[in-house]
């Protein structure tokens, strides 16, 4: 968020933050007791009436060198720097949830337990005090422990730096070791060389992709001098270049994401419905049923969303898988050769299987908290970044392809499946329970689904409704992909979701949707078999 | 004219007709003659929702056209009834004229709050009754017909063109719930005031509309009959059990499914007309697909290739939806999803097998009635 500096003239603010750095330069640890009277004095200052009074008095805090001061800026930042009503004692609230606020002194530091939040008093500040803060505790970043804090700081500082403030930053260059918080800080540096017309410093600005950045070249690319206007211009088009690569990029990446969402929804069906020709219209609800066995899961291991995460993979799967079994044994197999009859029977159950859990958890969407290893983002450059959930996500429906693929190829079931389908009468002469065949075979396409679902949990919210939203798009993959092809199925999901992707920004979300229903409509007319037809005897079933 | 008369010739139809004839007059008299306090008056709350039942019944029997006799399962028949139903729509808004909320003299309300400021080319000429109702027909038989010919030609059948029929349906409902394409988005098109001058508040009216629907019921059940005794219901009954082998014998299978797949649209379309000023609104749920398979239900519950088993699977399904749903709404998902699953495994036939078998003695059904075999599937 870009913080409202504007309230307050930049010179101000530039001076503030100078002192506060300098004082941060010279700063040596300092005997607290040797200021307890001066912090109290300090933080007296701060709780006055007129607002101006009160920058003055925050420039006061920082000028004094107080190594509490951070502590206490920060606490008035986010209004938790208060006073209790009855001795009018400094206090920091560190917990301003519910009624009883726990409270710690904010001289000593000592725990003061909890406080009822109607016994203090807290000290205001408007927006301006607000910007203020915030540049000078960004500026006490720089000098923080972390690196990451580090980097954030100086990347907040482009565009930002005039001549007061490009000393400090200097000076700060010379003892900054880490190789990616440098370059920020001489990147801000550079735009600020540039501001004052120095050519040179386009060079170190070129082939960056901060906004900022742009924004200063796209300024400098104007300006009266015809050199630094030319550079800056010929550093932006190749930005600009780089962007749209960016760009492209991201909805690669997008469209990857949302391809292997639609892969692991299709992919269970590609079992049932491509191998076994059973169309089953429930699949989307076993699909639901493996995402709230991880809303299940987490429920049970509560502070642990990351196990529970883990261990709904296989739950997901033998939960969805025996829903499957119940299915295969009560209705389908009455149905054998009969597929118009089974997709009505299998809608049925989908009906009943929504409606049992809105009944017996909830009509409303739960939520299925991200482990802290899924969420954040991989940061690539300043133009892309990619989701972390989903980039597990990705992988994770890789992997359960190539499983699936394993599964198929290289083992007994998937040997007796093929015999199955392809010849069902002279598989069983050879010996092959063919019923057997059938419970697992559905079964695993089941089981698929329900690992669609705990990949879901992550990227969705876990609701009654969810199901129904992927059946189409999934019989769309299968048959777009070829019937009992699962190269298919995931060449055709992850090409839909890209093609999706693709169309989304000039085409908006519904209509990109509904262009690629149609596509599919009108390819399924050219092709009835699919991008991969099966050939040989299996094609004539 | 001869193939229209032949269904009178036949018994199921004599019956049927008789039937509804009979229920159109005996709800009319109970509810215009008797004073409203009277035990067997029939409230016009009842004649509406039996009018609703009645559109029903005829987008059931559009159904049963083309699943019973030429064996293609239409799970996106709700499209082509809401297409009908949005062609009513859009006569019935045009004919609010300046009396809407906003007052505009041509725009519909929702339009004007969308600050558009002329009429879409599309809101043409639906001013004008004959244009609208031409549109009722037109509309989903144009979108039948195009879709039809991409299917039916490339030989898309069974399981695939279920779910593409699907995939149609739903890709519309999006489409419609977009403000942006000039329906009203999700609030679809409502707060109609009149229908060819009569008010759509008014008893006589609704009673009108309710005749109308039993009529509309009654004139598609006889085109359907027509269409199934004739010797092009022959070969539709012929391509259903062996297309291939039709195929073989010469005759232009695709044509024939081309032809009955646009009446049944049509078809739908009327019932999709007669349905909308009688509950008065029509909005995209309609394109929803789940209300597509609902009416291949109440086609299974009755007994499919029958036509008359539609009617009844139509008006026991929905009068058990309005129990239902009055009484405790959540167990009515339960109780449909329970009626897919026991109809299609243990009523294969539906109730007019039950009714078949029960009066198989006394009548004998007669060639070209194109029963249900027990084995016979589509693939």
């Amino acid at each position: 968020m870009r913080i409202p500096c504007t309230f307050m003239a930049p010179t101000v603010m530039t001076r503030i933050v100078t002192l506060l750095l300098s004082c941060l330069l010279a700063w040596l640890p300092v005997a607290a007791s040797a200021q307890e009277d001066n912090g109290q004095a300090l933080l007296e200052a701060l709780d006055v009436r007129a607002f101006s009074e009160k920058a003055a008095a925050i420039e006061d805090v920082i000028e004094s060198q107080d190594p509490r001061a951070n502590a206490w800026l920060e606490a008035l930042l986010d209004g938790k720097l208060q006073r209790l009503k009855d001795d009018g004692s400094f206090v920091i609230v560190t917990d301003n949830v519910g009624r009883q606020w726990p409270v710690e002194d904010a001289l000593s530091g000592e725990s003061l337990g909890e406080v009822s939040r109607r016994d203090l008093d807290r000290i205001t500040i408007n927006n301006a005090l607000r910007g203020q803060l915030r540049s000078a505790l960004s500026m006490i970043d720089l000098f923080a422990e972390s690196r990451e804090a580090r980097q954030a700081a100086a990347q907040k500082l482009i565009g930002k730096v005039d001549a007061e403030l490009s000393e400090t930053l200097e000076r700060r260059l010379e003892s900054e070791e880490d190789d990616q918080v440098r370059r920020r800080l001489e990147q801000a540096m550079a735009v600020y060389r540039l501001e004052q017309g120095d050519v040179q410093a386009v060079e170190r600005l070129t082939g960056s992709l901060n906004s900022d950045i742009r924004v200063a070249l796209t300024r400098a690319s104007q300006s009266d001098d015809a050199a630094v206007a030319d550079a800056a211009q010929r550093a932006l088009v190749s930005i600009e270049q780089q962007l749209k690569l960016n760009r492209g990029l991201e909805t690669l990446y997008f469209g990857l994401s949302l391809g292997s969402v639609l892969v692991l929804a299709a992919i269970g069906l590609a079992i049932t419905f491509g191998v076994m020709g059973v169309i089953n219209m429930a699949h989307g609800e076993l699909i639901m049923l493996g995402a709230y066995t991880t809303w299940a899961m987490q429920q049970l291991l509560p502070g642990q969303p990351g196990l529970a995460v883990i261990l709904s993979i296989p739950a997901g799967f033998l939960v969805a898988a025996l829903a499957g079994i119940a299915i295969e044994r009560s209705v389908i197999q009455f149905l054998k050769g009969r597929p118009l009859e089974t997709l009505l029977a299998t809608f049925g159950v989908s009906l009943i299987l929504q409606q049992l859990v809105r009944t017996v958890i909830s009509p409303l969407n739960r939520t299925v908290v991200t482990p802290e290893w899924m969420s954040g983002s991989l940061v690539i450059n300043d133009a892309l970044s990619l989701t972390l959930n989903r980039l597990y996500v990705l992988g994770f429906a890789l992997v359960v392809f190539a499983g699936l693929m394993l599964v198929m190829r290289r083992t007994r079931l998937g040997l007796e499946v093929r015999a199955v389908t392809q010849n069902r009468a002279m598989a069983r002469a050879m010996g092959i329970r063919a019923t057997r065949v059938d419970i697992l075979t559905f079964a695993l396409g089941s089981g698929v689904a329900g690992l669609a679902g705990v990949a879901l949990a992550q990227l969705t919210n876990v609701g009654p409704n969810l199901g129904q939203s992927y059946i189409i798009d999934s019989f769309m993959v299968v048959v777009f992909g070829g019937v009992g092809n699962l190269w298919g199925t995931l060449v055709a999901g992850m090409s839909l979701g890209i093609i999706n992707q693709v169309l989304e920004p000039w085409a908006g979300a519904v209509l990109a949707k509904i262009l690629v229903l149609v596509f599919i409509i009108l390819f399924i007319q050219k092709r009835p078999r699919g991008l991969f037809p099966q050939k040989g005897r299996a094609a004539e079933g | 004219m001869h193939w229209l008369g032949r269904p009178f010739q036949e018994r199921s139809t004599q019956r049927f007709l008789g039937i509804l004839i009979v229920a159109l007059a005996v709800v009319t008299v109970l509810n215009l003659a008797l004073p409203a306090g009277h035990p067997l008056h029939v409230s016009t709350y009842t004649v509406t929702l039996l009018g609703k039942y009645l559109s029903y019944a005829l987008l059931a029997v559009a159904v049963d056209l083309v699943w019973g006799y030429l064996g293609i399962l239409s799970l996106g028949h709700g499209a082509f009834f809401a297409l009908g139903g949005y062609a009513m729509g859009m006569y019935l808004m045009r004919q609010i004229g300046d009396r809407g909320v906003y007052g505009h003299p041509v725009l519909p309300d929702f339009m004007v709050f969308l600050n558009w400021d002329s009429l879409p080319w599309y809101w043409q000429g639906f001013d004008m009754a004959w244009f609208a109702f031409a549109m009722v027909l037109l509309a989903p038989g144009v979108l039948a017909l195009v879709f039809g010919f991409l299917a039916f030609r490339s030989r898309v059948t069974g399981v695939y063109l279920s779910i593409i029929t699907q995939a149609l349906t739903f890709a519309l409902m999006l489409a419609f719930f977009r403000n942006e394409m000039g329906f009203g988005g999700n609030n679809g098109l409502t707060d109609f005031k009149e229908l060819l001058g009569f008010n759509l508040r008014s008893d006589v009216t609704r009673v009108g509309l309710f005749i109308a629907s039993g009529v509309a019921l009654a004139l598609g059940y006889i085109v359907c009959r027509a269409i199934v005794g004739s010797k092009l219901g022959r070969v539709c009954i012929a391509s259903r059990d062996a297309e291939a082998r039709t195929r073989f014998l010469g005759y232009r299978v695709e044509r024939v499914q081309l032809f009955v797949f646009v009446v049944s649209a049509m078809l739908a379309g009327v019932a999709g007309a007669l349905y909308v000023p009688q509950v008065g609104i029509i909005n995209p749920s309609e394109f929803s697909p789940l209300f597509s398979i609902e009416i291949v239900v109440w086609v299974a519950l009755g007994g499919r290739a029958t036509l008359y088993g539609a009617v009844i699977g139509a008006i026991l399904v929905n009068y058990a939806k309005t129990v239902f749903t009055g009484v405790m709404p959540e167990a009515w998902l339960f109780a449909l999803g329970g009626l897919f699953v026991l109809v299609t495994v243990l009523l294969p036939k539906g109730i007019a097998g039950l009714l078949a078998w029960r009066f198989k003695r006394s009548e004998s059904s007669g060639p070209g009635h194109g029963d249900l075999t027990a084995g016979e599937a589509t693939t």
